[in-house]
Parts: C-alpha cells; sequence; structure tokens
C-alpha cells in the first residue's frame, strides 16, 4: 500500500478519535478503570495477596447475603441476594401486567393523557422521594394504605409496614411497582400506536373477538417493546438503592437489605472495601448476563 | 349502540377507578404538605377543618440541619452543566460512531451500549480514591465529571439513533463545497437535531437532578449536598415530622416534573427512541 493511500486512512482514522476522545477518555476513566480495579479487589485481600474465589466464599456464605434458615414461612431477613430475587419475581411480572392492562385501558378512556401523566409521575419522581412516599403510604399515622386496610377489618395490616420484617419487603416491593409501572405503560401505548388498524379489522371479518384479536394480534406484536420492558425493569430491579435508603435503610434487621445497598454499608460504613467490592462485582455479573441478553436478542431481531 | 355506550362508560369507570390509586396518593402529600401537624392527627383525608399553610414549606426551605432551598440552588448548580456536557460529547461521538470508518468501530459501540448495565456501586471505592487523589472530593467539578461519563453511554445510544434518520445527502452536499468534519457536524447535523437533543436534556437534566448515590459518596461537606441528599437527613430514626417531610420531597420533586410538563413530548419520545428504532 502505498504511502498516500495510508496518509489518507490516518487521516479519516484521526477524525474519528478527535470526536470519540472526549467520551472515551471520560468513560475510561470514570467507568471502565475503576470497574476493573473493583474486579481487582473481590480477588485480593487486604495486604492485596491474591486469593482467588475466597471473598466470593465468604460473601455467599455469610448470612447478610444468603440466608434461607427462615425461607418461607418464616419472615425475612433472608439474606440480599434473596431480596433481589424475591424483588424480581414479583415486581416483573406485576409491572409488565399491569402496564399492559393500563395501556390498553387508557388506549380508549377519556382524559387518558391525565391519567397516563399522573401514573408517569412515579417515573419522573427521584427515588429518594419514591421511599418517603412508601413510608407515607404504609404508614400506621399517615397511611391510607393501612387505613383502608384497617376499614375493612384488617387490622393485623393496619400498622406501620416498614417498621416489621413481615411486611417491610412486600411494602416496597408494591410502592416500587406503583413506582415503576408509568415506565411499562408508556412504552406499551407507543407500541399498540404502531399496530395497524387493518390487522384488527381483518381479524374481526373473518369472525375473531375482542380476546382472539387480543391474544393473537396485540400481544405478538408487542414483543419487541416487551423486551426492552423486561431488560430494563430486571435491571432496575437488581440496582434497587435510593428506595430502600429513605424507606427503611435495609431495615428492620436486614429484613429489607438488598446487594446494592449492602455494598454501601460494607463500603463506606464498615471500611471493608474488598468485601464491597466482592458484592459489587456479583451484582455486576448480573446485570451483565442482563445486558447481554438484550443486546443479543435486539441484534438478532434485527 | 346501547351495548356500546354501556361499554364505553365499563372503560371510562374502570381507567378511572385504577387511576385513583395513583392520584390518592399525590393528593395525599400535597394534602400533608399543606396543612398543619394539628389538622391530619386522624389523617389527611379527614376535613372536618381545612387550613392551608405554606408554613411547612418554609421550614423544609430554611430547615436549620438539612435546608432544603440551599440544597435545590446546588443541585442546579451540578445539573445544568452535567446535562450540557454530555450531551455536547456524547453527540459527536455519535456522529463519529456512525459515521466515520473506523476499524472495530461497531463492537466499540455495543461495548460502550453494554456499560448502561453497570450499576455505579461497580466504581464507587475506585472512584471515590482515584477524585481524592486529584482533590475533586466535595467538588461540583467532579461530580458534574462523574454524572457526564455516566450518562454517556445512554446518550451515545439515543444520539446515533437519532442522526441516523437524518439524510446522509445534505452533509455529502455541504463536503462538496468544502465543509470540514467539525463544521458539517456543528452546522448541520446538530441544528437539524435539536428535538433529539431536547429529548436527550430533558431526560438526562431529570436522572442527574434524581441521582442520589453518586452525590452521596462524593459530596459530604453539609453546605454542598445537593437536594436528594438532604431528604434521608430531614427523616428522623422514630419521629417522623410528615409535613416537612412531604414539603421537602414535593420542592425536591418540584423541578423533574417541571420538566417533564414543559417537554413532555420529547421526554417521551426519548424514552421510546431509547428503545425502538
Amino acid at each position: 500500500m502505498s504511502a498516500w493511500r495510508w496518509g489518507k486512512r490516518i487521516g479519516r482514522w484521526g477524525s474519528f478519535l478527535g470526536f470519540t476522545a472526549p467520551a472515551l477518555l471520560l468513560i475510561l476513566f470514570f467507568i471502565i478503570l475503576p470497574a476493573l480495579q473493583t474486579i481487582a479487589l473481590s480477588f485480593t485481600d487486604r495486604e492485596g495477596a491474591f486469593v482467588g474465589l475466597r471473598n466470593f466464599a465468604q460473601v455467599l456464605s455469610d448470612p447478610d447475603t444468603f440466608n434461607l434458615t427462615g425461607f418461607p414461612p418464616g419472615p425475612p431477613p433472608w439474606g440480599s441476594i434473596v431480596h433481589n430475587a424475591v424483588w424480581i419475581l414479583l415486581h416483573l411480572p406485576l409491572t409488565v401486567g399491569l402496564g399492559l392492562i393500563l395501556a390498553v385501558l387508557l388506549d380508549r378512556a377519556r382524559g387518558a393523557t391525565f391519567l397516563k401523566s399522573i401514573i408517569f409521575l412515579g417515573m419522573v419522581t427521584p427515588m429518594i422521594v419514591g421511599g418517603v412516599i412508601i413510608r407515607f403510604l404504609f404508614d400506621e399515622n399517615a397511611g391510607v394504605v393501612t387505613a383502608i386496610l384497617r376499614a375493612v377489618g384488617l387490622t393485623e395490616l393496619g400498622r406501620s409496614w416498614t417498621a416489621y420484617p413481615e411486611t417491610a419487603l412486600p411494602a416496597l416491593i408494591l410502592g416500587s411497582v406503583w413506582l415503576w409501572v408509568g415506565f411499562s405503560m408508556i412504552l406499551y401505548s407507543a407500541g399498540l400506536a404502531t399496530i395497524p388498524r387493518d390487522y384488527y379489522e381483518a381479524a374481526a371479518v373473518d369472525g375473531a373477538g375482542p380476546l382472539q384479536q387480543f391474544w393473537y394480534i396485540t400481544i405478538p406484536s408487542l414483543r419487541p417493546v416487551t423486551m426492552v420492558i423486561v431488560a430494563m425493569t430486571v435491571l432496575w430491579e437488581l440496582k434497587i438503592f435510593d428506595i430502600v435508603y429513605t424507606a427503611t435503610l435495609g431495615g428492620p434487621g436486614g429484613a429489607t437489605m438488598v446487594l446494592a445497598l449492602q455494598m454501601y454499608f460494607y463500603a463506606f460504613r464498615a471500611l471493608e472495601f474488598h468485601r464491597a467490592a466482592t458484592v459489587a462485582t456479583l451484582l455486576t455479573l448480573f446485570t451483565l448476563i442482563v445486558g447481554l441478553w438484550f443486546v443479543r436478542t435486539t441484534r438478532s431481531s434485527e | 349502540m346501547m351495548r356500546r355506550w354501556g361499554q364505553e362508560l365499563a372503560v371510562n369507570a374502570l381507567a378511572w377507578g385504577v387511576g385513583l390509586i395513583w392520584i390518592i396518593p399525590f393528593i395525599g402529600i400535597l394534602m400533608s404538605a399543606l396543612r398543619p401537624q394539628s389538622e391530619l392527627i386522624h389523617g389527611w383525608w379527614q376535613f372536618s377543618s381545612f387550613t392551608i399553610s405554606l408554613d411547612n414549606f418554609l421550614k423544609a426551605w430554611n430547615h436549620p440541619t438539612a435546608p432544603i432551598g440551599q440544597g435545590i440552588r446546588n443541585s442546579l448548580v451540578v445539573v445544568i452543566p452535567a446535562t450540557v456536557l454530555p450531551i455536547f460529547i456524547g453527540a459527536m461521538a455519535a456522529y463519529a460512531l456512525l459515521r466515520f470508518p473506523f476499524p472495530l468501530r461497531d463492537p466499540l459501540f455495543l461495548t460502550i451500549v453494554l456499560l448502561m448495565a453497570i450499576p455505579q456501586q461497580m466504581v464507587a471505592v475506585p472512584l471515590f480514591r482515584f477524585l481524592r487523589d486529584l482533590g475533586l472530593i466535595n467538588s461540583y467539578l467532579g461530580l458534574i465529571l462523574v454524572h457526564t461519563a455516566w450518562a454517556l453511554p445512554w446518550v451515545i445510544l439515543f444520539l446515533r439513533n437519532y442522526f441516523s434518520t437524518l439524510p446522509p445527502e445534505i452533509e455529502e452536499a455541504a463536503s462538496l463545497d468544502g465543509a470540514g468534519r467539525f463544521q458539517i457536524f456543528t452546522r448541520i447535523v446538530l441544528p437539524l437535531s435539536l428535538p433529539g437533543l431536547a429529548s436527550a436534556a430533558a431526560l438526562q437534566l431529570t436522572w442527574a437532578w434524581n441521582d442520589f448515590f453518586m452525590a452521596l459518596i462524593l459530596i459530604y461537606d453539609p453546605d454542598m449536598l445537593v437536594a436528594t441528599q438532604r431528604i434521608p437527613l430531614l427523616r428522623g430514626q422514630y419521629h417522623i415530622d410528615w409535613g416537612v417531610l412531604t414539603a421537602a420531597s414535593i420542592l425536591t420533586m418540584s423541578v423533574p416534573i417541571l420538566v417533564f410538563a414543559l417537554l413532555q413530548r420529547y421526554y417521551i419520545r426519548g424514552l421510546i427512541g431509547w428503545t425502538l428504532k
């Protein structure tokens, strides 16, 4: 290859590097390098010696992380990993299902724009305030939820939910559905608007009822949107932090401890950096699995 | 005909009935913040006496240990540069990743997108040490740079998708007229992309404002705390002054809600455009 062609190529690469350098440097120094250092911390001890998977074995056998001795029927604490898993198991189907129902319902109701905006406010609200709202709703004196439960005779559930290990985690999970469902509703609304009306008309001509139309047209057409909602929601559930910080600080007695908050306590309260790094690395492993799944499925469907 | 009316009525009743689940809590917070505590002993839903006062808002704004007013000013100082910077830097990178030839360009783009999955806790300890060594702890510059870096993966993904909808012929014509790449970017691509930039700005402003974790680990001077950091400080361990706490919450959420109300169209397009092409 002649020197002239090399020169031209370097000139072209040069403008690529010039345009991307600020972004790549910031990403390198504030995301990638510190993340790699955290991985290094998770494989070493205080003296900096390599310890293999010992930190991971310690964290995973710690009742803070994993403690199934009291798992149902016993109340939490079950350990942060189990709390995150329970969070996903309850929050994900509720968010996806309610979001779809709300989107379909509000597709034809009057005042839908107003109702959608109100439901979406939960997404706009800082999650640190979201935690306050949850605590407020489930408070024994100030809360409307507990007041309604008492009014219908469920006096046992009429006390402050966030103060007792049996009810603290359910309160946070239900509250987080309330806060986050606007996200799936808005995406489903946008997805519904992209389905051509002809499909439904053609199906109606062929004698399909509303339920059949919903099952055979609406649901399959919303598949790509559903994938996005599932991926983003699971990432959100894994990273949950602010809500727990204001509502319960992981309490009572660790009953609402989650991985992200556990990492913060290890690192910035107990100053156990290697243990904190191990929790962070575990959490990142889970989020990267979701991220890789999402990138792969969206690319293969293109 | 009657049956259709009946159906429509049922759908509307159901929609508003379900909507109440979102409306009532927000009204509750508003009532708790706007009415004196003495009226709320039996719940904010009791209206036997009804007085509106701004006392709780004034108390939260000038709170002796965690004044929300100061927190809102601090948040604004952080959030405005933390919105402008990532959008400009990210737009440049997104444009290059879309239009300029470079080996490994697409794997590079996918790697950047994948970084969106990483939780902030993954960088907390090394980032704290790195910024401490640079003297950027308790510094808004440090927090702004962190917000910028963490916004970039999403901004790049979103704006690259947005730029891909622009017709390349305009840029080619400008290039034939002798315009340089940076000129084409600033004079043609950016002005044509204003709606996309507005979407990115609306969302990034909200996220930076709502951030708590990064501020929590990087800012600890009491006078420098941003608004979200002050909310947990107002929540006492055993006794909660709901009036002040809800008023502070309303003040803190008012800025993202204002952004959402003013830029609703762009906000929602940003959220959808991030996901669908």
